[in-house]
């Protein structure tokens, strides 16, 4: 079945992408039940820097409500909170950038942050940069024209891990991109295609 | 192999704003509290579950704690201080270069983008058998794993061993040594200033600590002073892949020279040892000599002597002789563009 079966926009229809988001975030809340048992030590709720469950994140230009375990990171409550899942996990360790989200403009691996940290800051995904109307970023755009990826699990970190770069070095050369995008791995070893796909983003990116 | 397991095991969250909250925090809860400056060495431990802490303090939000000041000559680097802000800043480029270039070295962009310059210095072996919840000396057992005949070593020590084999695995830590940095602690009870070289710890003082922090001890900034400002430096770090990897030698010098002699200079290296090594036996024999192939060769001689291999990291012996000497005689070659 096709993702187009069941065209997203559709009035309080389901789509098959729903459907399996659902699926997802209840597997999720009813297999994480023992977590919640309290800490050894009781906290003292008032104290100086306690924090709420239910708090509200800035992602993609939207405030998002939304109920955050203390321990939670970032990359869990996008995906399975928020069913942002164009974010991947890869690790889970800081080891290879397929959770690569932009917090206030820079690069940072969601699965090693704490969603409580990005409280307040302006989170972008992947879902994020295309404008409201659908256009492409420069950098997606640069994708499409040059390709560079082959199953592409690691793209979406790859394209932000570029657009982060790109806002502080917005002309810069092959090596340079390459060194600030060394933070990012491809398991199908594509690196040299994603890199003049992101070069391509590059110069749309100038252009635009 | 890391395994993606859920979601790390509960704990007490705390975001104070300013460093008194943080550091009252720390006296409340003492021993059940982990300080969380960027959180990368941190949550390895946490998703693992080899270390459970009941209450984590998230320095993220103490405003106060970042950010590079002008101090006398030289600057005061707030503990919260990303590694990236640290690279970009001009003033550590122009006048401490060292530091910059260290910085620079240290994993990855993102991680660069997170980690703080005090994590980076108050972080954790990281030995794979101490990390991987073996019960060793470091973790208050009686054995250590890598030091026995089928342990694999490659990355542990060559110097200073005392049961445990362990290596402090920080790129900027040498560099501090190297620039005679300061830490300025802060507890309940006040602040106190202790140079760099004191501030990281052997086994021999206490096997299950990497710094002289204590529970309750919350680093606050870290001074450099103007002593070795626009001095020549060199600092080369040797890992296996050129990101992510941590150093298996590192060295970082700061040095005078005039008239082709060695006026006043600083060596420390890590990697080699569980803490970050100052020379300064290499130091002292090499100052007033000239600058030459003859004396970095005595300099790499020396950096060794007392070295003792474990089975598989013999290769560090002459990694860190050759490292030394480069940073005498190899000035030139390190000169490192991004
Ligand atoms: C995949 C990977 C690769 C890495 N490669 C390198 C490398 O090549 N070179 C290198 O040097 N490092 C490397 N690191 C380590 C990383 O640079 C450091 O973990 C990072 O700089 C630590 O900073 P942090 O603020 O994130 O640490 P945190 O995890 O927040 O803290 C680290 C430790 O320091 C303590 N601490 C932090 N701040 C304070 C403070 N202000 N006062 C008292 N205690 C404090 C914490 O309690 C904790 O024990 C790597 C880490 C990862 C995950
Ligand atoms: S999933 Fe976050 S870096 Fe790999
Ligand atoms: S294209 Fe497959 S992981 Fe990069």
């Amino acid at each position: 079945m096709a993702d187009n079966d069941f065209p997203e926009g559709t009035p309080k229809g389901w789509s098959r992408r729903d459907v399996i988001k659902g699926v997802i975030a209840a597997g999720a809340v009813s297999s994480a039940g023992y977590l919640f048992r309290s800490s050894v030590v009781r906290a003292d709720v008032s104290a100086p820097g306690s924090v709420e469950r239910l708090i509200t994140l800035n992602v993609n230009g939207q405030q998002r409500r939304v109920d955050v375990m203390k321990q939670e990171t970032l990359a869990t409550t996008l995906r399975y909170k928020l069913g942002l899942t164009g974010t991947k996990l890869g690790c889970d360790r800081s080891e290879c950038g397929a959770c690569t989200v932009l917090i206030d403009d820079v690069p940072h691996y969601s699965c090693s942050m704490l969603t409580h940290t990005a409280r307040g800051k302006k989170i972008v995904t992947i879902e994020g940069l295309a404008s409201a109307e659908g256009k492409l970023h420069p950098v997606q755009q640069g994708v499409v024209e040059e390709q560079g990826f082959q199953c592409a699990f690691c793209m979406s970190g790859f394209i932000m891990a570029t657009v982060g770069f790109l806002k502080v070095n917005p002309n810069p050369t092959r090596t340079e991109l390459a060194h600030g995008i060394s933070g990012n791995l491809c398991r199908c070893q594509d690196y040299d295609k994603i890199l003049t796909a992101m070069m391509r983003g590059a110069e749309l990116s100038r252009r635009a | 192999m890391a395994i993606v397991r859920d979601i790390m095991p509960a704990f007490e969250l705390f975001q104070p704003a300013t460093t008194d909250d943080a550091v009252g925090l720390l006296a409340k809860y003492g021993r059940d509290a982990w300080v969380m400056g960027g959180g990368l060495d941190t949550f390895d431990w946490l998703k693992d579950r080899i270390k459970r802490p009941s209450v984590v303090v998230d320095l993220s939000q103490v405003n106060d704690l970042t950010g590079i000041r002008p101090m006398g000559g030289g600057l005061e680097i707030g503990a919260l201080t990303t590694l990236t802000e640290i690279v970009r800043n001009p003033v550590v480029k122009e006048k401490f270069g060292l530091l910059h270039q260290a910085a620079e070295l240290v994993a990855s962009p993102q991680i660069r983008n997170q980690g703080t310059i005090g994590g980076n210095v108050s972080q954790d072996a990281r030995c794979w058998y101490y990390r991987g919840g073996w019960k060793c000396y470091r973790a208050g057992g009686n054995i250590c794993f890598a030091d026995t005949p089928s342990a694999i070593n490659r990355e542990h020590a060559i110097l200073d061993a005392d049961r445990c084999v362990a290596v402090n695995p920080s790129d900027t830590a040498p560099a501090l040594i190297a620039l005679e940095a300061q830490m300025v602690i802060r507890n309940r009870k006040g602040e106190r200033v202790v140079e760099a070289e004191d501030y990281f710890i052997g086994p021999a003082t206490d096997i299950t600590r990497m710094t002289i922090l204590k529970p309750g001890d919350l680093l606050t900034a870290i001074r450099i002073p103007d002593k070795w400002a626009g001095a020549t430096f060199y600092f080369e770090k040797v890992r296996d892949r050129q990101v992510w990897d941590f150093p298996l030698v590192n060295v970082a010098s700061a040095a005078v020279y005039s008239g082709g002699n060695i006026e006043r200079i600083r060596i420390a290296v890590n990697g080699v040892a569980a803490h970050p090594v100052r020379l300064k036996a290499v130091e002292d024999a090499v100052r007033g000599k000239p600058r030459n192939a003859a004396t970095a060769d005595m300099a790499g001689q020396l950096a060794i002597q007392g070295a003792e291999p474990l089975r598989y990291n013999g290769y560090k012996v002459p990694l860190l002789r050759n490292l030394v000497k480069r940073s005498i005689r190899g000035v030139e070659e390190a000169t490192w563009a991004s």
